[in-house]
């Protein structure tokens, strides 16, 4: 996804928005440092980022961030538990095998997890499976078969009852369909969504 | 590949005649004279004791810029620019100078040599104060930490309390492991490269074999060779094995493949050396004797072999603020990145500011001699922003508060 003319991505803005100033987050696929970097500047963050590009990390370094290079999933073991304030996981958590593992390994390393993530059951998708019997293309989810990373695919409400069944509890959700906020029927109209998480039985429900 | 290699080669020595650096001068700092040795991590004393050193740059009225680069194993005080009676660049000359990683514009590099070596610090073929005549074998058992210990004693000499930097591969990047270990407070950032916590079996395997094959020349005599002239033979042989560690399969091929001294089909049907690589080892050999003393090297694989700084040992209890930036090399096989990568867990384990990357590389462990782009690239942005304080801890205190 490319920079709004405001230098900030939609979903960035948002993440950046759920953070509390001078905290501890840890970016799992911090990319190029973008979202990170704005923390560090702007909020008084300590940050870390984990990443497995080459080119990504040069790009880190280059705006004075510290990240280690790992693949996601492997990139949390050895952090004692609590170590950060928030662990980000933004559009990664559809590329993992593992991923209710490493959503708890997160909620252990982290008070608070940030998870976003693309919504396979927005209108264009389920229009695109049931009139054209196609494999859904979207803004958000811009692959074909063959060539997509990801190998997860859930809804807004798929990730809703993963919370449930899983004891995770959602303090905050905001959903998105390009610069659009969406209140209205997210899991129909929202190409993304992101959660804050928390360990917990309670989930708060507003979307 | 090769034709990249020579290209590289000429561009390096283009740059030394452009003077980048220019004509250097290697330094003596002499301390822990008279009643006041340097006790050992053995027990035993050492003093008086020499280190020889280089500067390069100037140093800043707040003494804010100073950078500590340690060498490796056969390594010395000369790393960068040239000396006034030699023509070869220091070995890192890629890396030190004006407009360069290190760049001396803008900050003051030291390069300080061991104790134990052969390259104007105090080591087993200095003078002993008590005979007269040279250490030989009566030379004390060393340390890395008894080496950074020394360079303490430096770093106070020239009056710096805190470092902007130290770093070093290999050898160098465990004395910068020991500097963080020993002196947390006065390491303000650290660039480990192709190193290791503490050698492997295999590692020190290598040393021993490299070991052996100096003490079993005859020349040798117990490490008291200094009248008589050094075991060269043996010497030579434990530097072959060395080279062979610091390549790569792949090097190996491009640089030599199965090539024939005398062309091909002509086998010499003896035991000279027919093959290029027989050569290129035999030249190497050669060339070390030299240059470098037997028993330094027998010192040296030593202290390398004793290091280990692996569990609490690098970092304690307590919470310190170095950033690292940690780096190993895709087909080095010698300090592999499994070493690396543990260096980054103790660090993510006591949650330090911490960058690690691969890079990508087919020279082997002769990489961070040669492989300079991507490291270069990755250690001029981390030193400037670290001297720019636009990092972790700086304003932006985060959870634990410790910063400065």
């Amino acid at each position: 996804m490319a920079s709004t003319a405001e230098g900030i991505r939609p979903d960035h803005r948002i993440i950046f928005d759920m953070i509390e100033p001078s905290s501890r987050v840890l970016d799992l696929g911090c990319g190029s440092g973008d979202l990170t970097h704005l923390l560090m500047r702007d909020k008084n963050v300590w940050v870390q980022g984990i990443e497995l590009d080459e080119q990504a990390i040069y790009e880190c370094v280059r705006k004075g961030l510290p990240v280690c290079q790992s693949d996601i999933e492997s990139g949390l073991a050895e952090y004692p538990d609590g170590s950060f304030d928030y662990v980000i996981l933004n559009q990664s958590l559809q590329e993992v095998r593992k991923a209710l593992f490493l959503v708890r390994e997160a909620l252990r390393v982290g008070r608070r997890v940030i998870i976003g993530f693309p919504n396979f059951a927005h209108i264009s998708a389920r229009a695109s499976l049931f009139f054209l019997g196609k494999a859904p293309m979207t803004p958000s989810l811009p692959y074909r078969w063959y060539d997509t990373p990801n190998v997860r695919f859930l809804s807004i409400s798929d990730f809703r009852r993963f919370c449930r069944d899983n004891g995770f509890r959602v303090e905050k959700a905001s959903f998105l369909s390009g610069h659009k906020r969406i209140t209205l029927w997210p899991n129909l109209r929202a190409l993304g969504a992101i959660f804050l998480l928390s360990k917990g039985k309670a989930t708060t429900d507003n979307g | 590949m090769k034709a990249a290699a020579k290209k590289k080669a000429a561009e390096t020595q283009l740059e030394v005649c452009k003077g980048s650096l220019g004509v250097v001068e290697t330094r003596e700092f002499t301390f822990a004279e008279g009643p006041d040795p340097l006790k050992l991590e053995s027990g035993e004393t050492l003093g008086p004791i020499t280190l020889a050193y280089e500067t390069y740059g100037q140093l800043n009225a707040e003494k804010s810029n100073a950078i500590l680069v340690l060498h490796a194993l056969s390594g010395d005080a000369h790393a960068a620019g040239i000396l006034k009676e030699e023509s070869t660049p220091g070995w890192w000359n890629a890396m030190i100078g004006p407009g360069k990683p290190f760049d001396t514009d803008k900050y003051f590099v030291i390069c300080s040599n061991v104790i134990g070596g052969c390259k104007g610090s105090t080591g087993p073929s200095s003078l002993n104060p008590q005979t007269g005549k040279p250490y030989g074998t009566d030379f004390p058992f060393i340390t890395i930490a008894d080496m950074v210990a020394a360079q303490r004693h430096l770093i106070d000499f020239l009056g710096i309390e805190r470092l902007l930097c130290v770093a070093g591969g290999s050898m160098g990047g465990m004395q910068v492991l020991q500097w963080v270990a020993s002196y947390p407070e006065r390491v303000r950032s650290a660039i480990p490269i192709a190193t290791a916590l503490k050698h492997s079996p295999q590692q020190i395997a290598f040393n021993e074999v490299i070991r052996q094959s100096i003490m079993g020349d005859p020349a040798w005599r117990g490490g008291h060779y200094y009248e008589s002239g050094q075991p060269e033979r043996g010497l030579a042989v434990a530097r072959m094995i060395g080279h062979i560690t610091f390549m790569s399969d792949q090097s190996m091929e491009e640089k030599f493949s199965r090539k024939l001294k005398k062309g091909k089909g002509h086998f010499s049907f003896n035991f000279d050396p027919d093959f290029e690589v027989e050569g290129y080892l035999h030249y190497r050999g050669a060339s070390f004797v030299k240059r470098f003393d037997a028993n330094s090297y027998l010192y040296i694989t030593k202290a390398l072999d004793y290091f280990d700084l692996s569990g609490e040992k690098l970092i304690g209890g307590h919470a310190i603020d170095t950033r690292f930036l940690v780096l190993s090399f895709q087909s080095d096989w010698l300090y592999p990145s499994y070493q690396s990568q543990e260096i980054v867990r103790l660090l993510k384990r006591k949650q330090i500011d911490a960058t690690y990357c691969e890079l990508k590389s087919t020279y082997g462990h002769d990489a961070f001699l040669v492989e300079t782009e991507g490291q270069g690239t990755l250690v001029s942005h981390f030193l400037e922003r670290t001297y720019t304080g636009a990092v972790n801890g700086n304003g932006n205190g985060g959870g634990n508060g410790k910063h400065r």
